[in-house]
């Protein structure tokens, strides 16, 4: 191709070099860096937790580097807040675009920088006008004057890129920008980006979905466990290298599981499906297996959890625990039944700050902590030492506020509140998700050992190596579908990745 | 001196107790324990009111109703008192504590069904039963003349020594604490303001609970309609008028978090208490109405000041070495 050779030759528009940030427990990026080229778009590559959101933050000066340097134009420079990012042309173009819902479209583009009357005050007309221009140079066909809520997600995107276009973005970056566009509004994208390649802007391209990045991209750069593992020319790979790049040849870490015979099927689920999230998911699952579900954020699995545990309802299907029809319609059924979910969301879903550890702990089982409606304080704290101590919680007592405990520690006391409940299924979502090694350990040795008690356990993840090193058999969705199903022996990060990316077995 | 930063109840009794002997100082009768008996007396239909607008506060909510529910319940009282001078006192008590929860439980359905903002919801029917009370008597008064010698006697019966409507205060206070310790619904309240989205996971239904604490509320507004009517022999539109301000104080001052979560009884008692003496004292110590007023406004932006630094001294505890002690 022509024109990566040209690419190739020019300067990058800015270049990370030798990039590393850590938090508390965790290297996020180690030693990486990446060039964005005018005129060209780089995809970026890599599974959950590869340190992608890392990397935008730093470009758009959330983040500051521990180490390392930006150069825009081959100028170091120092991104000591995101109005300097902004201020030197990155912007960023995010999965659910960041704008306002309330203001017009107009003033969603100029905000900060909105013509000014010579009496200082907002010249609307100009701005109004300005914003047209602007809308027609990224092929909207918008009334300025609208309010941005009325728009549909596609709109909104073309609202972010002509505010990008009014300061003057020389580096955009799209972080999963398809992510909830229909087919058509995808392919309209595509050509707004040819239009802004053809303008000299430099284009960071971050999807999961290798036909785009095939159909889009000049370059590419995959990151693997916060470092870069490869880059080049789209033009010289193909979907396995970058596959394989991705995935790397080892798994890297020893997972403590313990082999398990698996009993009888306890819980059936046939023939689920929901208007708008999900359909036809049909599966069973063990006594002392462990069952997991991959797929990429989004592919509506935890939207199909959701909908068991009977925070939403389905509009058909059939639910079986030991062989007897269930009806769920609250979360409270569920638990009453033997059903439990660990949400995603330690924050949002999981525990409640200001609250004391055992309270937390005994709140779904205050039936059996209490006797004639009264709760019972020294049983309370029987089944909070009972359950937190089995997960090696470091606290220096039950009686101390959740929300002083680390992130991991949290996570413990979540799951203990779970335990405590004597389930017969627990569905944990993402249960390791942004929390340190050591509890991540922790979490899965007790996992394990759950499953070796008998209990049957739903593992939802997006991380490889979780995946295969805890599952008995994987579930892949997609799109709300099941797509693939694979038994423990037949695991390989491949066959993950293509099931939750949608890549045939035959390579293009 | 940092341990009693930390708790609130604790800084509370501390601000109280210096107070008391602030204003000794310009009044030493102020200190003599009849005198404090009457000021904690005054104070009992704000603790009581505090405890029921706590519970809502708890959920995330606010009851701005509560004021205008207990004038509507007081005048109810009256005109019952009026109508039937003969039916039995506890009789009466008992019909404005069910119109009451039944005023509060409409608060609650809106919240929970219709998903009104509570603000709004509280708002709009404060107005409403202000209306009501005017539709039912025309505007006119229920003056002491007209009420029965039992129904304006009973606040004021003497029981070892201490008049009824502490008694009534006292028995609220003891049964709120009951229910917010020791009940999986005041755990609940608990729970759903501390994180309403974990709690829907935990098998709590979020707006239920949030009915019930407006269920609740209304009932101690119904109450307190009574007690405040018989108390001042007096019923008419405006009683109460504003009060509701005084209670979200009470609560606020009792550092129960306006975001909801964190608070308890004897917060709430206490945040009664300092306002009830501030009230009682600054008249007695020759301060004009109008600083008073001033005073209480003052008293209630530093309370919140004290508890906003609470909140932001308990950061996450990040390394792990400060994390075993």
């Amino acid at each position: 191709m022509l024109q990566d050779t040209t690419t190739s030759r020019m300067k990058p528009a800015i270049a990370l070099e030798g990039i590393s940030k850590s938090f508390p427990g965790v290297q996020a990026l180690a030693d990486v860096s990446l060039s964005l080229y005018p005129g060209s778009v780089t995809a970026l590559v890599g599974e959950n937790g590869a340190g992608k959101s890392t990397l935008v933050k730093i470009l758009t000066g959330i983040y500051q580097p521990d180490g390392g340097t930006i150069r825009v134009d081959g100028v170091e420079t120092h991104f000591a807040a995101a109005s300097a990012a902004a201020k030197a042309g990155v912007t960023a173009i995010h999965q659910e675009t960041v704008l306002f819902d309330e203001l017009s479209v107009a003033e969603n583009i100029f905000l900060g920088h909105a013509p000014r009357t010579r009496f200082g005050l907002i010249d609307w007309a100009r701005m109004n006008a300005d914003a047209r221009t602007l809308l027609e140079r990224v092929g909207a066909s918008l009334e300025p004057s609208i309010r941005l809520r009325d728009l549909g997600i596609a709109s909104k995107h073309l609202v972010a890129i002509a505010r990008a276009l009014s300061i003057d973005a020389r580096v955009v970056i799209m972080d999963e920008p398809t992510a909830a566009l229909s087919y058509k509004e995808i392919h309209e994208l595509y050509e707004l980006i040819d239009r802004l390649k053809a303008d000299g802007k430099a284009i960071l391209f971050i999807s999961h979905k290798f036909d785009e990045i095939f159909r889009i991209a000049d370059r590419y750069t995959v990151f693997r466990d916060g470092r870069m593992v490869g880059e080049g020319l789209i033009g010289e790979t193909t979907q396995d290298d970058l596959v394989r790049m991705m995935v790397g040849r080892d798994v890297g870490q020893v997972f403590p599981k313990q082999e398990v015979a698996i009993g009888e099927p306890v819980l059936t689920v046939s023939g689920y499906r929901h208007p708008t999230e999900f359909e036809d998911i049909n599966f069973e699952l063990r006594r002392g297996e462990i069952l997991g579900f991959y797929g990429l954020v989004g592919a509506g699995r935890s939207e199909f959890m959701q909908s068991l545990i009977g925070i939403t309802r389905p509009s058909a299907g059939a639910v079986r625990l030991d062989g007897k029809v269930l009806v769920i319609r609250s979360p409270a059924e569920a638990i009453e039944a033997g059903i439990v979910y660990v949400p995603e969301e330690r924050g949002r879903q999981g525990a409640i700050i200001g609250m004391p550890i055992f309270q937390n702990v005994t709140l779904p089982s205050l039936t059996r902590t209490s006797r004639s409606g009264f709760l019972r304080m020294a049983e309370e704290f029987r089944l909070a030492r009972e359950y937190t101590s089995r997960l090696d919680l470091r606290a220096a007592s039950l009686d101390q506020d959740v929300g002083t405990l680390s992130g991991g520690n949290q996570q413990k006391v979540v799951i203990a509140k779970w335990l405590a409940t004597k389930p017969k299924v627990i569905i944990l979502d993402e249960p390791t998700k942004g929390i340190d090694i050591g509890s991540k350990a922790a979490v899965h040795a007790f996992m394990s050992e759950l499953a070796a008690q008998g209990l049957s356990v739903i593992m939802v993840s997006s991380e490889i190596p979780e995946i295969m090193g805890m599952s008995d058999r994987v579930i892949v969705m997609r799109e709300g579908r099941m797509v693939g199903q694979f038994e423990r022996a037949e695991l390989s990060a491949e066959k993950l990745v293509r099931a939750a990316a949608g890549i045939s077995e035959i390579a293009p | 001196m940092n341990m009693l930063l930390k708790n609130r109840e604790a800084l509370l009794v501390v601000a109280i107790l210096a107070l008391v002997a602030l204003i000794t100082l310009r009044f030493p009768g102020f200190i003599a324990p009849a005198n404090l008996g009457r000021v904690y007396n005054d104070t009992s239909i704000l603790i009581i009111l505090a405890l029921g607008q706590m519970a809502v506060i708890l959920t995330r909510c606010i009851d701005l109703s509560m004021a205008a529910n207990l004038a509507l319940c007081g005048m109810v009282a009256g005109l019952i008192n009026v109508a039937f001078p003969g039916l039995p006192i506890p009789l009466v008590i008992v019909a404005v504590v069910a119109l009451g929860a039944a005023l509060g439980s409409i608060n609650g359905l809106l919240v929970w069904k219709l998903n009104i903002p509570p603000i709004v919801v509280t708002l709009g029917t404060l107005t409403i039963f202000r209306g009501t009370i005017f539709l039912l008597t025309g505007g006119q008064w229920i003056n002491a003349h007209q009420m029965s010698a039992a129904f304006k006697g009973l606040p004021r019966a003497d029981l070892f020594g201490i008049p009824a409507l502490s008694w009534f205060s006292v028995l609220i206070v003891a049964l709120m604490f009951v229910v917010m310790t020791r009940t999986a619904t005041g755990r609940a309240f608990f729970a759903v303001g501390g994180n309403p989205h974990a709690a829907v996971y935990t098998g709590i239904d979020v707006g239920r609970t949030r009915f019930l604490a407006y269920c609740l509320s209304g009932a101690l507004a119904g109450l307190s309609g009574y007690l405040w009517v018989s108390r001042y022999a007096v019923a008419y539109v405006d009683i109460a008028l504003g009060f509701e301000l005084d209670i979200i104080a009470a609560c606020v001052i009792g550092g129960i978090s306006i975001a909801g979560g964190i608070g308890s009884v004897p917060g709430a008692v206490l945040g009664a208490l300092f306002l009830g003496i501030i009230k009682n004292a600054l008249p007695v110590i020759n301060i004009s109405p109008f600083a008073q007023m001033a005073i209480s406004g003052m008293v209630i932006i530093i309370a919140v000041a004290v508890n906003a630094r609470a909140e932001r001294r308990k950061g996450r505890v990040i390394l792990k070495k400060a994390e075993a002690h």
